[in-house]
């Protein structure tokens, strides 16, 4: 279990508290390098790139590896974008479990938090556009429903008379069924409660999808177009680095902004102050002051999803 | 060893002979496979945006299939049932045909599934070992495991039988009857994963009812048959192969049997829907009746039940079963009703309205039905094959070389005496 230790170092002592992490890891990396003989005149011609064939699982790479893992990835977005850029893989913070509000009753539908999102988190602007958090526009005669909404409302000016507003993107459930049905371990949650993706890892089956009640899940059917100039250096290797196409990305709280103290790049565009963000284990934190003040929802509740992610009417 | 290089080398010379309706078949099976090749080169090139799945579809046409064709593999137990278990003599010298077929829509299967992912290059992390497969958790990984499970079974049985007869010698019952009831459990657990694997996603109330599963068995025991009874009459004509009428009266009968079971659990999920109305209903509306302007799937789904249904009672009455004119029909209309029923009409409902309410209607692209083509090309080439080697053995022409001359075996060669 020697493997594990990257992971220990990287999100601080204890043992992983979902108790999901890869099993076996020596015995794998033993068979990675028996096959390797055989896989090398394989594959060299058919210009796979065999480090990352037979790379380990990301939770069982030792230290070492990681650092080489994520100057490759410093290396590939150099070649791809002709750019210097900071790959990271900052681990949980102790102590922490992220909380999200969104407040129904501001929210008025302008989606700048669709579009700062997409910035931060080095979309594809278009073609194919990916956009990570979508604004449902609703009748307030109907309520929340979903058969009577529209998510490409073309409109000169928000709010519009009689409608209202209800975003949505990753809602990171306690109980996530992305998580569950993926059959390569591509995705789990981290221990401050953020459901992340191996892009490396993903094999692009895209059972999480389906799996999503949410609509939160998004696949690169394309390859994504992301002009140089608009590529956020600071990244996170599990979160806003540049995707390769046929792979599935996700909503994962601004991970390479949350995790050292910064709020969501949507939270701070946010222009009516409809979105709170903070730690869930914090009693002075402003995501728990909205539960103690307000009484909160979840999103199809129905399904025992039990999100991280709370809806709530403030006035 | 000498004995198998020298079987393999008669097998490579029972596959190159053949007439020229053989040749013309081969030939356009070989075509339909370079337009799959193309196809799928254009969309490695271009990944899966060269399908029209998008994100509110995100599975498909090649789902579909691969359902579709689990169950026609699932079905070759309809054949093996009767005649092991209860010693049905007459299907006894037929149930090698149908493993065949099951061997070759299990390879479509597995095809489909490598089409349909992004990153086929990283196909070992789902592999124990190599990679970190999410068992027991994940059902894709379970089907994974049944479908290759299965894929074994079906070819030890299928190679050590021939093997066997090809030398002239009788098979061990202590290897091959453990294995033939093996292959019975398995073949269902196939059908059931896959139905789970839809079955366990809460976010889709269009799958998420405990009566996927007996329904998908059901139809799988209709669409397999289906192809068996064709087959076993163009056999029949071409290879002297004894296969005897009520053999293939009686699968029709179990066919139509099978059939009702299908149509009442279909009409148990309609009740459910339309008397309950939910908000679920919509997924079932969207197949039957179309929402709003959104229609794609009517028609097709009411010519699935027409289809069903007359090949039902095509099926029912015995002299229409034994008329092979109605009876060749009905087959048809049960492999129509069935690939529409378990291939789109199961996947796009599922997916159409998305989770979040949107409507996308989805129709396959070039793309999609060149690659299609080209995956059932592979599967009828491979099947056209191992048949073409298989009969021979059956009514004993292709025979080792110091067995020939040596009388075969009583009819349907080893495959009678037990």
């Amino acid at each position: 279990m020697s493997a594990r230790k990257g992971l220990n170092v990287l999100q601080g002592a204890g043992v992983d508290p979902l108790g999901d992490g890869p099993a076996d890891a020596s015995r794998r990396a033993f068979m990675r390098t028996a096959a390797a003989g055989a896989a090398v005149s394989a594959l060299a011609g058919c210009g796979v790139d065999l480090g990352e064939f037979l790379r380990g699982h990301f939770k069982e790479l030792s230290k070492d590896d990681l650092a080489k893992v994520l100057a490759k990835v410093e290396k590939r977005n150099k070649e791809r974008f002709g750019r210097d850029t900071k790959v990271t893989a900052e681990g949980p913070r102790p102590g922490v479990e992220f909380g999200y509000g969104l407040d129904i009753s501001r929210c008025v539908g302008c989606r700048r938090c669709v579009y700062a999102c997409v910035k931060e988190n080095n979309q594809s602007p278009e073609q194919p556009q990916i956009h990570l958090i979508r604004v449902l526009e609703m009748d307030k005669e109907q309520g929340v429903d979903l058969a009577h909404s529209e998510l490409y409302y073309d409109a000169d000016a928000v709010p519009r008379p009689g409608k209202f507003y209800f975003p949505v993107q990753c809602q990171q459930c306690r109980n996530p069924p992305c998580v569950k049905t993926c059959p390569t371990q591509a995705t789990w949650k981290e221990r401050d409660g953020i459901v992340v993706i191996d892009y490396d890892w993903c094999i692009g089956c895209r059972c999480c999808m389906s799996a999503c009640p949410y609509g939160a899940r998004h696949f690169n059917w394309g390859d994504p177009k992301l002009p140089a100039e608009e590529l956020n250096p600071n990244q996170h290797y599990l979160g806003n680095r540049p995707r390769p196409k046929g792979v599935v990305e996700k909503c994962t709280f601004c991970i390479q902004r949350t995790r050292n103290g910064r709020y969501p790049a949507c939270v701070e565009i946010c222009p009516v102050g409809a979105r709170k963000f903070g730690n869930l284990l914090d009693p002075e934190s402003e995501i728990r002051k909205v539960m103690e003040t307000k009484r909160v929802f979840v999103f199809k509740e129905e399904l025992a999803t039990h999100p991280q992610f709370y809806y709530f009417y403030a006035t | 060893m000498s004995g198998v290089l020298e079987f393999l080398k008669g097998c490579v010379r029972q596959v190159l002979a053949g007439g020229k309706g053989y040749k013309a078949w081969v030939a356009f099976l070989l075509v339909t496979i370079a337009i799959g090749g193309i196809a799928y080169a254009q969309q490695i090139r271009y990944g899966l945006i060269a399908t029209n799945m998008r994100d509110q579809v995100s599975w498909a046409f090649y789902v579909g299939n691969f359902t579709f064709l689990v169950g026609v593999a699932a079905a070759a137990v309809l054949l093996v049932i009767p005649a092991y278990v209860y010693q049905w003599k007459p299907l006894k010298e037929v149930v090698v045909l149908g493993e065949l077929l099951a061997i070759s829509a299990l390879i479509m299967c597995l095809l489909f599934i490598l089409v349909d992912m992004g990153r086929p290059d990283r196909f070992l992390h789902i592999m124990p070992l190599f990679g970190t497969p999410n068992w027991p958790r994940s059902l894709l990984t379970w089907d994974a495991l049944v479908l290759n499970g299965y894929l074994a079974v079906n070819l030890i049985l299928v190679s050590y039988l021939l093997f066997k007869t090809y030398r002239g010698e009788h098979y061990d019952k202590r290897i091959f009857l453990p294995l033939v009831l093996l292959s019975i459990p398995v073949s269902i657990s196939t059908h059931t994963v896959t139905a789970f694997l839809y079955n366990g996603m809460a976010a889709r109330p269009y799958w998420n009812a405990s009566i996927l599963a007996p329904r998908f068995i059901a139809s799988a025991f209709c669409s397999g048959p289906a192809v068996m009874i064709i087959l076993f009459q163009v056999l029949r004509k071409t290879n002297e192969l004894p296969i005897k009428d009520e053999a293939i009266w009686k699968i029709a009968e179990l066919m139509a049997y099978a059939m009702f079971l299908n149509l009442f659990l279909l009409g148990a999920e309609l009740f459910k829907e339309y008397y309950s109305a939910t908000e679920h209903l919509l997924y079932t509306q969207y197949l039957w009746t179309g929402i709003g302007e959104h229609r794609t799937l009517v028609p097709w789904a009411w010519f699935s039940l027409f289809s069903s249904i007359v090949a039902f009672v095509l099926f029912l009455i015995p002299a229409t079963r034994r008329n092979f004119f109605t009876l060749n029909l009905g087959c048809l209309l049960i492999w129509a009703g069935c690939y529409i029923e378990k291939g789109m009409g199961l996947i796009i409902p599922g997916m159409t309205p998305d989770t979040l309410g949107e409507i996308y209607e989805y129709k396959p692209s070039a793309t999609e039905w060149g690659i299609a083509a080209g995956v059932f090309g592979i599967g009828f080439l491979i099947f056209t094959l191992l048949v073409k080697i298989a009969v021979p053995i059956l009514v004993g022409t292709f025979r080792a070389p110091e067995r020939t001359g040596a009388s075969a075996p009583a009819t349907g060669a080893g495959l009678a005496t037990h």
